[in-house]
């Protein structure tokens, strides 16, 4: 396989970067099975980036599935249903993976449910109609996954209706769709992509014409051969292309994956749209396709439980709502040494606290890490071995965004663009002496944020 | 809201393993540690220790062997005093230790190498806050200390012995010899080794495997040899170009302590700059500086000083070398 020539402009990679194992095969190949319907499901009024939702109904109001039950205020917020039929309870208070604190409607599930094969067939199934232009107009489909609840699948959770939005005023050439999965372990969107292609490129046609995107790019990773595969069957006379990229983290970040894809850089503080692009992960096509051509909304998404701290780790296809002890409940448990539970992939994911915390739209994945994984040697002073400029891909030097944060030194910390950092960890992950970069550069943010809003 | 919604669930935790939390990310590279660091450097030191002990026989045991047991006896008093529990683990104070010895003379007396040793740890290093926090590279700032207060037993002559049982001990090194007379050495004997100079600088070929070992495994900046053999290579052709006598590129390149310079001290990360180009400016003005005092001083040789000025500069070079982020600079 080669990197892809000069149709596509990039050359396929990005400077920096690291290349930790994949550790993939735990769950990579494993088809995605299908839950069962759990008796309760918890949804937070914010699964996204941006504001809450305000719920619609009330407290024992019976709700089908499917139904509407928070409705997005603002621009930036998106839409909530319920992925089964049953009971609303109380609103409660409950704790996301990421420490925040939110409020949530808990649903009781009664009565028959999809399950099984059938959901399946229901949301990635039958017939997905790859040119659809004329149907559906452009604010349609805007409209559609706005009504849908859309956001971003792959981690970040950003309503997708802004994204995908006919009426921006800078012109987009190109959609680029996320394939990369570059996170260790994870492995939903490499099987989606194998068993779920129709729906992926149907969803990225829609998206394109509606942004009027010239070209449609899939990039996805030189280790996932099989997926690269099915996308190019699937994608047929669409005109849709697959582009092959090196594997290495973090090749799916929004703006590495635009350079790799297009060789553009976003501006600091920019916006895909600023250099044309808009973009969005595999599963979000999957579920713009079925919000426009079957007007459902998103109610479900494949998470990948894996890592060597479950028994039978597994990609499966689960409602939001259900809670992660649940799912490691159906892979068999967790095994006597496992060590910490993360919501995401273990270069920037969550570590949860309470196995009661619910799956969200944003959840791509469950790893649980064993001890052996955890054991890293304690901190030691920086040697200015300069390991964490060479792989900041953000081409910062994370050393002095750390010096900066704990001698409190702002202007340090302006001067080295403390804000341009995004937390992907290949710092931290490289540094001989352990020392917890990206914690400091947090703390860092922070302060740099409080004092630029006054 | 009402107020019933502020009620916070009771967690249901199931037994079995016990988890924790942390931020992320949630992996760390276990191959590299400061500690495998160092010891990558005492490996790709090897070589030059073995020439070191084939050309000087005991007076190289007796060198590492005292510097050795200064710089770790050095590093766990000062750390106790500081309050710090030793942290000889890292291996940093070893490292030290054996290139200061390979930078003395076979000649050069226990004191010295004692002296230097405490100074290179106490003054180098511990003064400013231990591994890490120091400005200049140790082994150089305790070998400038004892090569000031010893100029007899240190300077160029002090290298000659003549009633030493090692041939090569009792001529001048070659650098020394050509200022002073205009020998010049054959490159086979500086390429090999067998000429007089400091333990570890005689045998170019040593230098040139450990460093590639060093670089190779990217222990070591590359861009420092680099650029420092670069700006010599460059200036070394001027020097013969403008004035033919025999001593030729080659030679300034295998000749003294370019190649363990450029390789072994040039390279210590916590005095030299963070950046690429950091790097780049860093190394060239170390080449620079140590031909002009080869060619324009009474001093034969100048790596020590071009490491030590230079580390001078690290700080402001890595000022100046702040990279342009990915997407350019925030505009404030
Ligand atoms: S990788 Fe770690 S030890 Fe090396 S310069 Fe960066 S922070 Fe310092
Ligand atoms: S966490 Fe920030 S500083 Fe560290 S490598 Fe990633 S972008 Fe660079």
């Amino acid at each position: 396989m080669s990197w892809f020539g000069s149709r596509s402009g990039g050359r396929g990679t990005f400077a920096r970067g690291i290349h930790p194992p994949a550790n993939k095969q735990f769950s990579s190949g494993l088809p995605i099975e299908v839950v069962d319907s759990p008796e309760r499901v918890v949804l937070p009024l914010q699964q996204n980036v941006g504001g809450p939702c305000t719920p619609v109904v009330k407290a024992r109001q019976k709700v089908a599935r499917d139904e509407l039950i928070g409705k997005g205020e603002a621009f930036v917020s998106s839409a909530l249903h319920a992925p089964v039929a049953g009971t609303a309870e109380r609103a409660t208070m409950i704790t996301l993976a990421n420490g925040r604190h939110m409020q949530a409607i808990a649903i009781h599930a009664e009565g028959p449910q999809v399950e099984g094969q059938d959901l399946w067939d229901d949301i990635f199934g039958g017939h997905w109609p790859k040119d659809c232009v004329g149907i559906y107009d452009p604010q349609q489909i805007h409209e559609a996954i706005l009504d849908a609840g859309i956001v971003g699948l792959g981690g970040a959770a950003f309503p997708t209706h802004v994204k995908i939005n006919p009426n921006t005023r800078k012109p987009i050439h190109t959609l680029v769709v996320n394939g990369c999965e570059c996170e260790p372990y994870l492995t939903a969107d490499d099987q989606l992509m194998r068993q779920a292609p129709d729906a992926i490129i149907a969803g990225a046609f829609l998206a394109g014409y509606a942004v009027g995107a010239e070209r449609i790019v899939i990039g996805v990773e030189d280790n996932k051969p099989e997926a690269i595969a099915s996308l190019r069957a699937a994608s047929g006379r669409t005109g849709i292309e697959v582009a092959v990229l090196k594997t290495k983290y973090p090749q799916g970040s929004e703006k590495h994956l635009i350079k790799a894809v297009v060789d553009r850089e976003v501006p600091l503080g920019g916006l895909p749209a600023d250099v044309g692009v808009a973009i969005g992960n595999v599963g979000t096509m999957a579920a713009v396709a079925r919000a426009v051509v079957r007007s459902r909304p998103l109610t479900h998404r494949v998470v990948c439980v894996t890592g060597a701290g479950v028994v039978r780790p597994k990609n499966l296809l689960v409602p939001m709502g259900i809670s992660v002890g649940e799912l490691i409940d159906w892979c068999g448990g967790l095994t006597a040494d496992a060590a910490r539970i993360v919501s995401g992939g273990p270069m920037m994911g969550f570590a949860v606290a309470d196995r009661a915390t619910p799956v969200t739209k944003g959840t791509s994945g469950i790893t649980v890490l064993v001890k052996s994984d955890l054991e890293i040697e304690a901190s030691g002073p920086c040697v200015r071995c300069g390991r964490c400029v060479d792989v900041c891909p953000m081409g910062l030097v994370p050393t002095k965004l750390a010096q900066a944060a704990r001698t409190g030194n702002l202007s340090l910390a302006r001067r080295h663009n403390i804000l341009a950092c995004f937390e992907c960890g290949a710092c931290a992950y490289s540094c001989p002496a352990k020392i917890p970069l990206v914690q400091w550069i947090r703390a860092g943010k922070a302060l740099a944020a409080r004092h630029q809003g006054r | 809201m009402t107020d019933d919604t502020l009620q916070i669930q009771p967690a249901p935790q199931p037994s079995g393993p016990v988890t924790d939390v942390a931020p992320s990310p949630h992996l760390a590279d276990s191959g590299q540690t400061t500690r495998a660091m160092m010891v990558d450097v005492l490996v790709a030191l090897i070589p030059v220790v073995c020439s070191a002990l084939y050309f000087f026989r005991w007076h190289a045991v007796r060198q590492m062997a005292i510097c050795l047991a200064v710089c770790l006896a050095a590093e766990a008093v000062f750390s106790a005093m500081r309050g710090r529990r030793p942290p000889l683990a890292d291996g940093s104070a070893a490292v030290t230790g054996i290139i200061l010895a390979l930078s003395l003379p076979a000649t050069a007396p226990w004191y010295a190498a004692a002296i230097g040793s405490l100074v290179a740890i106490g003054i180098g290093k511990s003064i400013f806050g231990g591994l890490g926090m120091n400005l200049f590279n140790p082994a150089m700032v305790g070998r400038a200390f004892v090569m000031i207060s010893f100029a007899g037993a240190l300077g160029a002559a002090g290298y000659q012995d003549p009633q030493s049982q090692i041939d090569i001990m009792t001529r001048a090194t070659p650098l020394t010899a050509f200022q002073q007379s205009g020998v010049v050495a054959s490159l086979a004997d500086l390429f090999r080794g067998s000429t007089n100079g400091s333990l570890g600088e005689t045998s170019a070929l040593a230098c040139l495997i450990g460093g590639l070992y060093l670089c190779l495994r990217r222990t070591a900046a590359w861009r420092i040899p680099a650029s420092m053999l670069a700006a010599a290579t460059v200036i070394a052709l001027l020097d013969t170009g403008l004035s033919p006598h025999g001593w030729t590129v080659l030679h300034h390149l295998f000749g003294g302590a370019l190649l363990f310079g450029a390789f072994f001290i040039a390279t210590d990360p916590v005095s030299s700059p963070l950046t690429h180009r950091g790097q780049m400016i860093f190394g060239a003005g170390i080449g620079a500086w140590v031909m002009l005092i080869r060619i324009f001083s009474g001093y034969p040789e100048g790596v020590m000083f071009a490491v030590l000025l230079m580390n001078g500069f690290t700080p402001l070079i890595n000022r100046w070398t702040i990279p342009t982020p990915f997407g350019g600079r925030l505009n404030r």
